[in-house]
């Protein structure tokens, strides 16, 4: 915080693990990534966020340089994956959306088997996975075959398997979706170890408290373009508000409710099932609505999340 | 907006290493490998036993009828000399070999890719899908030798083989299943479905080969009209080669261009299998 912000942001470019420019992904006639400009530092979690079909896995696809780009201009860790494909690979982790774990080994094989794909020996290996079964959580199960393991822990062995070859950069697609809330936590608080450690980590989620709770900065995605860049906190700021009311009415009442609503916040986005009033204060939001006459069948003031600004942004739902 | 990161390898030493294009397939290999060591067992009743359950009912108990003389003897010139047993079992040999290399290039190669999905897990390393699509294969080969050395070994037991010639049978086996398994590879490596084109290669192409491409009688006992269908089966010039090597003679000529037609399917097939892995898993 003390230093010059000149000084500070050339270091923060110095050390741009992944840098994107106009990068575009056509599939045919389908545009996936319609030209995004991203960066991504060093020791950063960064995120992207979106509901599915933005384009998210496809940007992380030629991130992972395993997809290769229609145009634009892409560096990972200074490399162009067009030409330097295998040798970014060797330094990066890759937690997929679905799980490619080889079911009729064992836990500790798998880590064996795919460490073995980095040309790392087998000693060093053999003693990696002893070390990432222990940071999984899954040295009582190592002898034993992934297919019956639960989701959670196959997720577990998945990304304890993306960080055999010590990678500089971890990549994460949807890390939790499926898991229930239980395994989403265990895993989260293995992704925190990581990001204390410094281990750069790209997520991509469409899960808002995800990206919260796991990105420094992270970018909202739609329809293939970048919305919004920020911080969490700056996003909600920007396009949210600190506290949001929420107001469910009877069948048929909430038309009638919106311009009263509307005189009681910043702003009022009015969902199918329910109105959402953008305000500082939600408490005081709340009472003034009941005295100007409001009668809802259920209300809520919470803070604001990104799932407000994503709404705000696109007129959408992150999650259908 | 200059920066210090000017090429990979620049900001820190690189822990994973990049295989090159010998060491990748070998990696590829070494998985498949510590599969096999867990799950032999059951690859067995299909790949050594079921080839000597044809020889011995085929070869000794079919082989009772064929055998001391007769009309048998007088079409095919090496019945003359060698019992029916020693006549089929080079050609089963073959056939085994083609039969147990397409099961490795059909449904795992498509789980791979679908199911199981190991191979996308693959390509995320630095090992390349071309060195996948190598190593994939090699370890067909690998497997189908050894079953086929297995088989050879009980069949020479049996008196059915006997001599150098068998172990250049061997190799011709092999030349032969993965000139059928490689195209096959890169076939699978294309289905979007859940494999029902593969009943259509094992009902429609497999199987008939199996039964009319001279693995129990020669080829010049079809019609003439579907003789040609023999021919193009690269079972038919593997067996011609296996038999020859075993219990007959094949000429030099004839035998290059067996081996000639064999290995220009193999590279062919090769080809096809490393495009197309490289197509899936680059999307």
């Amino acid at each position: 915080m003390s230093e010059e912000p000149d000084t500070v942001a050339s270091v923060i470019r110095d050390t741009a693990l992944v840098r994107a420019s106009g990068l575009v992904k056509r599939f045919g006639d389908f545009e996936a990534v319609r030209g995004i400009d991203v960066e991504v530092h060093r020791g950063e979690a960064f995120g992207f966020l979106g509901p599915n079909g933005a384009g998210k896995s496809s940007t992380m696809r030629m991130i992972a340089c395993v997809s290769p780009r229609t145009s634009g201009d892409l560096r990972v860790l200074g490399g162009d994956p067009d030409v330097d494909g295998p040798r970014i690979r060797a330094r990066i982790g890759v937690v997929p959306q679905q799980d490619n774990l080889d079911n009729e080994l064992t836990v500790r094989q798998n880590l064996h088997v795919y460490g073995r794909y980095f040309g790392l020996p087998r000693a060093h290996v053999r003693a990696r996975a002893e070390e990432l079964l222990d940071f999984a959580q899954l040295t009582e199960r190592a002898d034993d075959e992934v297919e019956p393991l639960s989701g959670g822990m196959k997720r577990r062995l998945t990304i304890a398997r993306s960080l055999v070859n010590d990678p500089e950069l971890l990549l994460l697609d949807e890390p939790t979706t499926g898991l229930d809330p239980q395994a989403r936590h265990l895993l989260w608080d293995r992704l925190f170890r990581l990001k204390q450690n410094g281990v750069t980590l790209i997520v991509t989620t469409h899960y808002m408290d995800e990206a919260e709770q796991l990105c420094d900065r992270l970018v909202v995605m739609d329809d293939g373009r970048v919305v919004a860049e920020g911080s969490p906190a700056e996003l909600i700021r920007a396009h949210a508000s600190r506290e949001v009311v929420e107001l469910r009415f009877a069948p048929g009442h909430q038309e009638r409710a919106v311009p009263v609503a509307r005189e009681l916040a910043e702003r009022v986005e009015a969902l199918p099932d329910r109105l959402l009033l953008y305000t500082g204060d939600g408490e005081a939001a709340l009472a003034a609505a009941h005295r100007r006459g409001l009668q809802p069948v259920a209300t809520l003031v919470r803070r604001g999340t990104l799932e407000d600004v994503f709404l705000h942004l696109t007129g959408r739902s992150l999650v259908d | 907006m200059t920066t210090t990161t000017s090429g990979v390898g620049a900001t820190a030493p690189p822990s994973g290493q990049v295989p090159g294009p010998v060491r990748g397939p070998l990696l590829v290999v070494e998985g498949l490998w510590t599969w096999y060591r867990r799950h032999w067992r059951s690859t067995l009743v299909s790949s050594v036993l079921q080839p000597l359950l044809y020889l011995v009912a085929m070869g000794v108990g079919l082989g009772s009828f064929v055998d001391g003389g007769g009309r048998a003897a007088r079409a095919v010139p090496e019945l003359a000399t060698v019992s029916y047993l020693q006549y089929i079992a080079p050609a089963l040999l073959v056939a085994a070999a083609l039969q147990n290399a397409t099961g490795e290039a059909t449904y795992p190669v498509l789980s791979g890719f679908k199911w199981q999905r190991n191979y996308w897990a693959v390509a995320a390393t630095p090992v390349t899908p071309h060195q996948l699509a190598h190593g994939a294969l090699l370890w067909i080969a690998i497997r189908v030798a050894v079953s086929g050395a297995a088989y050879l070994l009980v069949a020479a037991l049996f008196g059915a083989v006997a001599g150098v010639g068998a172990l250049a049978a061997l190799a011709v086996a092999v030349l032969t299943a993965m000139a059928f398994a490689a195209p096959l590879a890169a076939f699978s490596a294309s289905i979007r479905s859940e494999g029902q084109p593969f009943n259509v290669v094992l009902r429609f192409v497999v199987l008939p080969m199996t039964l009319f491409a001279g693995t129990f009688f020669p080829v010049e006992q079809l019609p003439a009209l579907v003789r040609p269908l023999a021919w193009i089966a690269p079972l038919w010039h593997g067996t011609e080669l296996a038999r020859g090597a075993v219990v007959g003679e094949v000429s030099a000529a004839a035998a290059t261009g067996h081996v000639g037609y064999l290995v220009s399917l193999l590279v062919g097939g090769v080809l096809l299998t490393r495009w197309r892995f490289r197509v899936r898993l680059t999307a």
